[in-house]
């Protein structure tokens, strides 16, 4: 390779002993800048934690357990964030309802039904829907999504009024804006990566266990559900955990389609709200308590979305090793 | 008597009958209809976004301003403030993240090996990847805007956030594909770990490295939750990127989106082509650079 011959032959000679010379000043420096950058990742999470709890510390210990209740009314100092958790929670829960069995449908489309050849133009299009930004998503949800979806709402709630079960969670709608579109839109924003890494997992299932299954006289669903699911569901799950990361962290498209209303209803079509969103619509304009109130929510929400990280990572990380290892 | 029947019967190599075959079916139907499910609301989207942007998409839409109040008409004014914003913001957020990115990489791949710091470092930042844009707002706030103010800058080190572990995730992988012949070639020459890296590894992973490094620029371009608390949102140009504060394309759409009034509902979606566009350019050439100059692919 040409770039070898750049290489000046003549910089580190000089000595009579070359393998015992202390290493050149510059390649010391550039291990430690080097270092210093990988070092930049956890300095900034942690940084992330100890600043963002510092400004949220006069929430923390004006309310104490308070954070937990349901009562958000700034105009008379009362911070309860239950609302917000709840409604972060139903959101990203109605997310991977819908994205989790379309992606796992994809991927397994992608490794084990279409050739190679069609694999690459499905993943570029599905990746498109990643690449659309959170904001467009919002304005074409508030403005196009959530009036259409009404009518839907309209007539879904009219069909379920007075059943038990049903009516609580699919009631007639008050406008387009509720927990189930915010869900919806979150779904179609997790799916490419969910896809993708579930992608990932099941490639890696060994030929020789599908052969085998196929020998056995398997079809193609069965080779799928006795040799590929026991192989890949530990990373599929991981993969799972990442998508309600990913669903719990989204703001923008959330906070424009959720409706902005805190209350804690089991009714899915009813306005609701949640952390990120509530971040990201009144942080602007709040001080004091207020805003710390807010930066808290943060601090809960960096929490929660970093332990599903760390355990996500985990199992697909253990996943991946058990694969090689074998 | 069995034993003699299987001898004499040839074996059946026809797809499985009945109920067996009609699920495979099924399953088969349900995987490709998965796919078409996911088509839907991206040409939704897309077509949407196209349909009501060109008609407000002009010469003066883009470069003029200011950016004037929610009622007036989209013809007036101009969205240059907000264009000029996410151009600096996120050149700016690129020129910090993508070397510090590729330099983690590099102590990744090239120093840390298997010791337990780069495994630790490697596990954090692909758990930094799943912090929420928000808190990363909430970050830069609370540890630059409360001292410095609101600026470009500002946003920009919460885009670079965003950006560093994705960089030094795509970096990793490429660093990885490079063969040790040549590392070991470089070494036997006689040159240094660092001429090793600068001039032999990372030239030869730079397509991969300038594709994912792309993917993460279009990523940030389009995010806003970061914006909101590091550069506010104004409506006139703000040429410095180093102080004061200023504006950008997504957090015009955000501002835009819950209004009532057309005006401002139609430069919602003219920004709004304006990103899409932004952002697919970006992912286009990365593709284009990864076809082209990528010398170890997986």
């Amino acid at each position: 390779v040409s770039t070898i011959t750049q290489v000046d032959p003549a910089a580190p000679a000089g000595s009579t002993h070359p393998l015992q010379q202390r290493r050149p000043l510059g390649d010391r420096t550039f291990a430690i800048i080097a270092l210093a950058s990988g070092l930049l990742v956890l300095v900034i999470l942690v940084l992330i934690a100890v600043t963002t709890s510092q400004q949220a510390s006069s929430w923390f210990s004006a309310e104490g357990w308070k954070i937990f209740t349901n009562n958000w009314n700034p105009a008379a100092n009362q911070f309860g964030a239950l609302s917000f958790i709840y409604g972060t929670a139903i959101t990203s829960l109605i997310a991977i309802i819908m994205a989790v069995p379309v992606s796992i449908g994809i991927a397994l489309l992608l490794t084990e039904v279409v050739p190679y050849r069609w694999s690459r133009p499905i993943v570029y299009v599905v990746d498109l829907l990643a690449v659309v930004p959170s904001v467009v998503w919002g304005l074409w949800g508030i403005l196009v999504f959530a009036p259409w979806l009404n009518h839907i709402y309209a007539h879904i709630g009219s069909a379920v009024t007075g059943i038990p079960v049903l009516g609580n969670l699919f009631g007639p709608p008050t406008s387009g804006a509720s927990f189930f579109t915010a869900g919806i839109i979150l779904a179609f924003m997790i799916t490419p990566i969910v896809t993708s890494l579930s992608r990932e997992v099941i490639a890696t299932v060994p030929a020789i266990d599908k052969e085998g299954a196929y020998a056995l006289g398997a079809t193609r669903w069965e080779m799928i559900t006795g040799a590929v699911w026991p192989h890949s569901q530990g990373g599929v799950v991981g993969a799972v955990l990442l998508g309600l990361g990913r669903a719990m962290g989204e703001t923008i498209a959330v906070a424009l389609v959720i409706g902005s209303s805190p209350t804690i209803t089991s009714h899915l079509f009813a306005p609701g709200y949640n952390m990120a969103a509530v971040i990201a619509n009144q942080f602007g304009e709040a001080s004091g308590t207020f805003r710390a109130a807010l930066m808290g929510i943060g601090v809960l929400l960096f929490v929660f979305t970093i332990i599903i990280n760390v355990i996500a990572r985990g199992i697909v990380e253990r996943s991946a090793r058990r694969k090689r290892g074998a | 008597m069995t034993a003699v029947t299987a001898e004499t019967q040839q074996p059946d190599l026809q797809e499985a009958k009945g109920w067996r075959r009609t699920k495979n079916r099924i399953m088969t139907t349900l995987m490709i209809i998965s796919f078409v499910v996911v088509l839907i609301p991206l040409a939704f989207v897309l077509f949407t976004v196209i349909a009501k942007g060109a008609s407000v998409i002009s010469w003066q839409f883009l470069t003029g301003q200011p950016i004037p109040p929610i009622t007036l008409p989209a013809n007036v004014g101009g969205m240059w403030p907000a264009v000029l914003g996410t151009i600096e913001i996120t050149a700016l957020a690129t020129v910090i993240a993508v070397p510090l990115g590729i330099l983690g990489a590099v102590y990744l791949n090239e120093y840390g090996g298997r010791n337990w710091l780069a495994a630790l470092i490697s596990f954090m930042s692909d758990v930094m990847t799943g912090v929420p844009s928000i808190v990363m707002g909430l970050f830069i706030f609370s540890i630059w805007v409360l001292h410095f103010g609101f600026s470009g800058l500002a946003g920009a080190f919460a885009l670079g956030c965003l950006m560093l572990p994705i960089v030094i995730r795509s970096s990793y992988e490429m660093l990885r594909l490079v063969p040790n012949s040549l590392r070991e070639g470089s070494y036997a020459l006689g040159a240094t770990k660092a001429r090793v890296t600068v001039t032999v590894v990372l030239p030869a992973a730079i397509g991969g490295i300038v594709s994912g490094a792309l993917l993460a620029v279009a990523r940030a371009a389009g995010e806003t939750a970061p914006l909101l608390f590091t550069i506010l949102t104004v409506t006139t140009a703000n040429p410095n990127v180093f102080s004061g504060a200023t504006t950008s394309l997504p957090s015009q759409i955000f501002a835009n989106a819950n209004q009532p009034y057309t005006g401002a509902q139609d430069r919602g979606w003219g920004s709004a082509l304006t990103l899409v566009a932004i952002c697919f350019i970006l992912m286009i050439v990365a593709r284009l650079v990864t076809a082209r100059f990528a010398r170890y692919s997986r």
